[in-house]
């Protein structure tokens, strides 16, 4: 009996493998890809790389533009973050389970934050390109529609779990429905709260240089820009200066999340 | 002395099959220290939560200084919570906040709306809060954040911030269930203290008959969502507590037993 189970689960591993390996060869054989030269290419285009994407004297003297449309990219990602976390508090606030009004305002506001979720950054620039067209509002409103999603769920769930004992406290009191909210609900879960937002700036930094390349505005239609007219050792400027002001970034907000906690 | 609060045929119904009151009759006359025992699931959270309405009993009247409050509008409702102070077994304060801060929640029900939002207390609320504060000893806390105090300094906040609202009425559901024996012994004094000196009457959830019976002007024994005995302390014998705690009977008769003997 136990050597049967012992036995039974190496044949199930094996056939897993085997399942796996049958995947990956039709894959291969589907798509024609060439196994050999796929890994011989990467030093190629790794040498490619050495030898074009690297910043010179040229790229250096675009700095000053390089950084304008990067400011500029930052500050719509914050912007478009600070503002959808007010409206996703609002939202929250009314579709929590403790503070909710309860009944159809909940589901509304649930069911809102949801459909918005689950449309992606790049979809809401697409759709709105339509009616915006190439500008800095489709970015923004981009990333507004995006982080009011995200953010709407992920406050709902910090103030469901923080706040409900001292809820009940201040409800007892005779305490107003904004009362408890000021006093209570904001308070306990402020850290968790502005702990989000800094995820959510951190995440439309990087969504907003993607967006700008099929919006046409902050760095990334500078990268698209370079990249396009074959100046490449510009372009690789852009990735630097990019990289640099994520890791900035990433750690400032790190900082600031270990000071209120 | 005046009757305070009456429950008349008061009964609660959770969903189809729960009733966890049925018929609840009795008065409390107002100074009373009044202890609500019997075993778990007995239905005193539930009796203990109709008084404020902070659950809504199915059926029956509750009167509160000779008016229905089961009829109060959301304003009555408001004036009724602000008059009756709550004290809870997880104290249920706002951790991040500091003592100063959690005892002057009390005062938000006396707050318009506006003013309940900024937090706007006057000076002699924070004249009061400090008082209190140093009538239960934490005068060297007052700036501390919540979460740096011990469970018992804890549950005196609880108790402070219910005091600020100069209740006619505390009700406290299981104060010392998650305390140390030193910790409860300090906070149950504090309790008939507030009883005896300042007059306000108290309801008790307690799990210790022993403390109950020390403390308490009268128990109510609950089993079932009946109330099966209304009474002095002294009239607690081992035929009551089986009629009120059924078979979870030998722990609490073995309570019983050492504090008559010591
Ligand atoms: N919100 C609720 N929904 C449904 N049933 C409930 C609810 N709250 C309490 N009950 C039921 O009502 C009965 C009485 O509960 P209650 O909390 O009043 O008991 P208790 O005497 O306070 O118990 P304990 O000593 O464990 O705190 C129990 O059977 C419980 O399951
Ligand atoms: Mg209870």
């Amino acid at each position: 009996m136990q050597d049967n189970f012992f036995a039974r689960k190496r044949i199930n591993t094996l056939l897993f493998c085997f399942l796996m390996l049958v995947i990956t060869m039709v894959s291969i054989i589907a798509t024609d890809y060439d196994v050999i030269r796929g890994f011989t290419s990467i030093p190629k285009a790794a040498e490619w790389a050495f030898g074009n994407f690297y910043p010179n004297e040229k790229a250096l003297s675009r700095l000053p533009d390089i950084v304008n449309s990067l400011i500029e990219t930052l500050l719509v990602s914050i912007a478009s973050t600070i503002v959808a976390a007010i409206f996703a508090l609002l939202f929250a606030i009314a579709g929590s389970h403790t503070t909710g009004m309860g009944g159809l305002i909940s589901w509304i506001s649930r069911s809102i934050a949801t459909l918005f979720r689950n449309i992606d950054v790049a979809a809401w620039s697409m759709i709105l390109l339509l009616s915006f067209g190439q500008n800095v509002l489709t970015g923004y409103f981009a990333l507004f529609f995006g982080s009011f999603g995200f953010l709407t769920r992920a406050f709902t769930e910090s103030i469901d779990e923080v706040s409900n004992s001292s809820v009940e406290a201040l409800r007892a009191t005779g305490a107003g429905y904004w009362s408890i909210i000021a006093h209570s609900v904001i308070p306990s879960s402020i850290p968790q709260l502005l702990s989000w937002i800094l995820f959510m700036i951190e995440t439309n930094i990087r969504q907003a240089t993607l967006i700008g390349i099929l919006t046409g505005t902050g760095i990334g239609f500078l990268f698209s820009l370079y990249y396009k007219s074959l100046n490449y050792n510009s372009a690789s400027m852009v990735v630097i200066v990019i990289v640099c002001a994520i890791i900035v970034i990433e750690s400032v907000s790190n900082y600031v999340r270990k000071v209120i906690m | 002395m005046t009757t305070l609060l009456e429950f008349k045929q008061v009964s609660k119904q959770y969903g189809a099959d729960t009733r966890a009151l049925s018929n609840v009759n009795f008065t409390v006359k107002q100074g009373e220290f009044v202890s609500i025992i019997g075993p778990s699931g007995a239905g005193k959270s539930t009796l203990l939560r109709c008084i404020n309405r902070m659950i809504d009993a199915s059926g029956g009247e509750i009167m509160f200084e000779d008016s229905n409050i089961m009829g109060l509008n959301k304003r009555g409702l408001k004036q009724l919570r602000s008059q009756i102070g709550m004290v809870f077994q997880h104290y249920n304060l706002v951790d991040r906040l500091s003592v100063i801060e959690n005892v002057l929640h009390g005062r938000l029900g006396y707050k318009s709306t506006l003013e309940g939002v900024l937090g706007l207390y006057s000076k002699e609320e924070k004249r009061r809060a400090y008082t209190i504060l140093k009538t239960l000893g934490l005068e060297e806390q007052i700036y501390k954040r919540c979460d740096q105090l011990s469970g018992g300094q804890k549950q005196r906040v609880g108790i402070a911030r219910a005091l600020v609202q100069d209740p006619k009425m505390l009700l406290c559901d299981e104060p010392i269930a998650s305390l140390d024996p030193n910790a409860s012994i300090i906070i149950m004094n504090h309790l008939r203290d507030i009883c005896t000196t300042m007059g306000i009457t108290v309801i008790v959830n307690l799990h210790q008959v022993e403390v109950a019976l020390k403390y308490s002007d009268r128990i109510l024994g609950v089993n079932k969502g009946s109330v099966i005995y209304d009474g002095p302390p002294a009239g607690i014998k081992r035929e009551q507590l089986t009629r009120i705690y059924g078979s979870e009977i030998e722990e609490h008769i073995g309570e019983l037993e050492k504090q008559h003997a010591g």
